[in-house]
C-alpha cells in the first residue's frame, strides 16, 4: 500500500545523528506537511536505573495513519522499551510521544490503553476466562452492553479465523496458533484505531506462523488500523510491514522506509548485514509481474508460415516458438520440427507447464523461468490470455 | 463380678475399647446438655471458623498486595518460618499470660489468638506466592488492555492465585481443627475437653469419642475446602487440549509449498 503522506526521514534515518539533539524539521513541527501520522514520537528517550546507556536514545518516529509500521532490530536494542512507551508501560526519560494529535502523557494511563490495541509474544490469555470472555474484556472495561459484546465477540471470531465453537473453551484448551488469534481478536476487541504487536508470533512453528501473518496481512487490508509491530524477524517485517524502522542497539533509527525502498538502497552497513543475504529474492517477493514490462516472446499464430516462425526465432535468439490461436496459447515448438510443415500450427507442440499472472510475484516467475525448458515464464490474465514473457533479462531491469 | 464362660467366649475378651468407644458415642445423654458433646461440637467449629476468618482477615490481603508488587520475599519466607518453628502449645502457653492480663481470661480468647497465630503462615505464604506467580505474560495484558490496578488484582492475579490462596486456608484450617482441641487445657470447652476429661477420669470411651470427632472434624474441613476449591476453578478442569491439532488448525504440511 502506498500513502502519500511523508513520513519522517523516510529517505534517511531520523535521529541516528545522536550527537546532536536536535530532530529533523519534519519531526518537530507536529502540523508540518501533509503527514498525518497517527504516533509521533520526538526525541524519545528511556534510561533505566542502574543502565549504562539509555535503552532508547533520542528516538524520533513517525507511524502514518492505517500504515503497519515494523520495528526490526537486533535482540536488545530497544524495541519493545519503544512500543512500551506508547502504551505507558514504560514512561520515557524525556521525549513526547503522540498518538492521534494526544500526548500520552496527557490521558490516565488506563484510557490510554483502552483505545489501543495491545497483542504479545506470550499471548497473557486469561486463563480462568473463556476465550468469549477474554476477547470481551476491554468492551467489559468500556461498559458495553452484553448483547453488543456477544455480537462483537462471534464478528471478531470470523475475522480473525476463530472457530465459533471455540468461544466456550477455556484457553489451555486451545493450540499455540488458535490463542495467537484469540490474542490478536482480544486486541481488536473495541475496535481501537491503533494495535501494538510486540513478536506476536515468535512462540509458534514456522508453518503456524506463516498462516498467522497471511491472516494479519488480511485483516489489515479490511480494517486499515494503525500497528506497530516489533519483530526481530526482517523477513517478518518485509512481508508486512507498509514501512520498516531498521533499529540499532540503543534504539538507534537506522534506516525508516518502505521494504522495497529499505532493499534497493540499504542505508549503511548495518542494515544490509541485518537484510541478510538474498536481498535481491526479497525484493523480488515485493514486485508483481504487473509491474514489469513484459517482452512479447517468439510468438506466431498457428496459420502462420514456418518462415514466420524462423524470423521470430531469429529475433529472440532461441530455438522454439510459441503457437498461439487468436491470444489463446497453444503451446510451444521446436525449431527443428518445423521444416516439414506447411504451417507452424502443424509441427508437433509441447503445451507450457506453468504460467503465471500479473499479481504473481516476480520471485515465483523467476522459479517459473529457471524450472522451464524454454527459460521463460509465460504471463497470461486470468482469463488464461496470452500477455507475453518474462525471461531473466526482464527481471534484472525490473530490479535495476 | 464374673461372667460366665461361654458368654466371654462367645464375644469380645472383656467390654474392650471399641465397645467403650461405641457406647460413649452412642449414648443419647453425653450429647445432650451444656457440656454434651453437641454443645463441645458446636464450641470447637465455632473457635475454629472464627479463627479461620480472622487468620484470612489479616494474612490475605497484605500477602495479595505485596504478591501484586512482586516484592517482600524475604518477609514471606520469614514468616512461614517463624510459623513453622513454633509449636502450637508453645503459642497458647505464650498467649494466656497475656490474655490474663488484658483480663481476657482463660479459654475461648487465648485458645483463638494461638489459632489465628497458627493459622497464618500458610494462608499468608500460599497467598503471596500465587500471587506474584500469576504468569507476567497475563498480569502484562491485563495492564495493557488498560485494566486498573485494582481490577488486575481482582479480576486476574486472585483468580489465577485461587488454587493456591484456597488451598492455603485449607492447610490453614485443617490445623486449627486440630489445635482447637488444646484449647482444653486452657479451659476452653471443646471437644478437647472429651479428651482432658476422659484421661482424668480414666473413661476410655468418652477420651476416644473425642479423639474421634476432632479426626472426623477434621476430615470433614479437609474435604469442604476441596471441594470449594473444585467449584472456585472450573477452568483447571476444563478439557486440555489434545495432542493432534485441532480442526481450525492450518494443516501440519503446507499444501503450496
Ligand atoms: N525493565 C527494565 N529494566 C532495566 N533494563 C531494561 C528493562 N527492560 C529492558 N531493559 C534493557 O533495555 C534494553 C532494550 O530492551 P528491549 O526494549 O526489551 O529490547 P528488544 O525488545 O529490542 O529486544 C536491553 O538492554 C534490556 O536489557
Ligand atoms: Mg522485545
Amino acid at each position: 500500500m502506498q500513502s502519500q503522506q511523508t513520513v519522517g526521514g523516510a529517505d534517511g534515518p531520523v535521529g541516528a545523528d545522536a550527537a546532536t539533539p536536535a530532530v529533523p524539521a519534519t519531526a518537530t513541527q507536529p502540523t508540518a506537511g501533509p503527514a498525518e501520522a497517527a504516533i509521533r514520537l520526538v526525541a524519545v528517550t528511556k534510561a533505566f536505573p542502574q543502565a549504562t546507556s539509555p535503552a532508547v536514545d533520542r528516538l524520533s518516529l513517525e507511524v502514518g495513519r492505517g500504515e503497519l509500521t515494523a520495528l526490526v532490530g537486533p535482540s536488545g536494542c530497544g524495541k519493545s522499551t519503544t512500543l512500551k512507551m506508547i502504551n505507558r508501560l514504560i514512561e520515557p526519560t524525556s521525549g513526547t510521544i503522540e498518538v492521534g494529535g494526544v500526548e500520552v502523557r496527557d490521558q490516565p494511563r488506563h484510557e490510554l490503553r483502552r483505545q489501543i490495541g495491545y497483542v504479545i509474544q506470550q499471548i497473557g490469555l486469561f486463563p480462568h476466562r473463556t476465550v468469549a470472555d477474554n476477547i470481551a474484556t476491554v468492551p467489559r472495561l468500556l461498559g458495553w452492553r452484553k448483547a453488543t459484546i456477544r455480537a462483537r465477540t462471534a464478528e471478531l471470531a470470523g475475522q480473525v479465523g476463530l472457530d465459533r465453537d471455540l468461544l466456550d473453551r477455556y484457553p489451555s484448551a486451545l493450540s499455540g496458533g488458535q490463542q495467537q488469534r484469540v490474542g490478536v481478536a482480544r486486541a481488536l476487541a473495541a475496535d481501537p484505531p491503533v494495535l501494538l504487536m510486540d513478536e506476536p508470533y515468535s512462540a509458534v512453528d514456522p508453518i503456524v506462523r506463516a498462516h498467522l501473518q497471511d491472516d494479519l496481512a488480511r485483516l489489515q487490508q479490511e480494517l486499515h488500523k494503525t500497528i506497530v509491530l516489533v519483530t526481530h524477524d526482517v523477513d517478518e517485517a518485509i512481508k508486512l510491514g507498509d514501512r520498516i524502522a531498521l533499529l540499532n542497539v540503543g534504539g538507534h533509527l537506522e534506516q525508516f522506509g518502505t521494504p522495497a525502498e529499505v532493499l534497493r538502497a540499504p542505508a549503511n552497513e548495518f542494515v544490509e548485514r541485518f537484510l541478510g543475504r538474498e536481498r535481491g529474492l526479497k525484493r523480488m517477493a515485493l514486485i508483481t509481474v504487473a509491474e514489469v514490462p513484459l517482452g512479447g516472446g517468439p510468438m506466431v499464430q498457428a496459420d502462420a508460415a514456418p518462415a514466420e516462425a524462423e524470423a521470430a526465432m531469429a529475433a529472440e535468439g532461441v530455438d522454439w516458438v510459441g503457437v498461439l490461436a487468436g491470444d489463446e496459447l497453444l503451446g510451444w515448438a521446436d525449431g527443428a520440427d518445423l521444416a516439414g510443415a506447411a504451417r507452424v500450427g502443424d509441427a508437433p507442440r509441447t503445451p507450457f507447464r506453468a504460467f503465471v499472472r500479473p499479481g504473481t510475484t516476480i520471485r515465483e516467475a523467476l522459479d517459473n523461468i529457471v524450472n522451464s525448458r524454454t527459460r521463460v515464464a509465460v504471463v497470461l490474465d486470468d482469463d488464461d490470455r496470452y500477455l507475453g514473457m518474462l525471461t531473466v533479462d526482464h527481471l534484472a531491469e525490473a530490479l535495476e | 463380678m464374673s461372667v460366665p464362660a461361654p458368654l466371654l467366649a462367645a464375644g469380645d475378651s472383656d467390654p474392650g475399647l471399641w465397645s467403650e468407644f461405641w457406647s460413649y458415642l452412642t449414648t443419647a445423654d453425653n450429647w445432650t446438655g451444656d457440656r454434651g458433646i453437641a454443645a463441645l461440637l458446636v464450641a470447637h467449629v465455632q473457635i475454629s471458623v472464627v479463627a479461620v476468618l480472622l487468620a484470612a482477615a489479616v494474612a490475605i490481603v497484605p500477602a495479595v498486595l505485596l504478591g501484586h508488587t512482586r516484592r517482600g520475599a524475604f518477609l514471606a519466607v520469614s514468616v512461614v518460618n517463624i510459623g513453622r518453628a513454633l509449636p502450637s502449645f508453645a503459642i497458647i502457653a505464650l498467649v494466656l499470660p497475656v490474655s490474663l492480663e488484658w483480663g481476657l481470661g482463660l479459654g475461648f480468647w487465648p485458645t483463638c489468638v494461638a489459632l489465628v497465630l497458627l493459622a497464618v503462615p500458610p494462608m499468608f505464604t500460599n497467598a503471596y506466592t500465587g500471587v506474584r506467580d500469576v504468569d507476567p505474560g497475563t498480569v502484562e495484558a491485563a495492564v495493557g488492555m488498560g485494566m486498573t490496578p485494582t481490577r488486575v488484582v481482582t479480576r486476574v492475579e486472585v483468580p489465577n492465585a485461587s488454587p493456591l490462596i484456597i488451598t492455603g486456608v485449607r492447610v490453614s484450617a485443617v490445623q486449627v481443627v486440630a489445635t482447637a482441641t488444646l484449647g482444653a487445657l486452657v479451659g476452653f470447652s471443646c471437644l478437647g475437653s472429651l479428651i482432658v476429661e476422659g484421661f482424668a477420669q480414666q473413661n476410655d470411651g468418652k477420651l476416644l469419642t473425642g479423639a474421634f470427632l476432632v479426626a472426623v472434624l477434621s476430615l470433614v474441613t479437609e474435604a469442604f475446602f476441596s471441594l470449594v476449591q473444585r467449584l472456585a476453578t472450573p477452568w483447571l478442569r476444563a478439557p486440555r487440549r489434545r495432542a493432534r491439532p485441532a480442526r481450525s488448525d492450518p494443516p501440519a504440511v503446507a499444501l503450496d509449498a
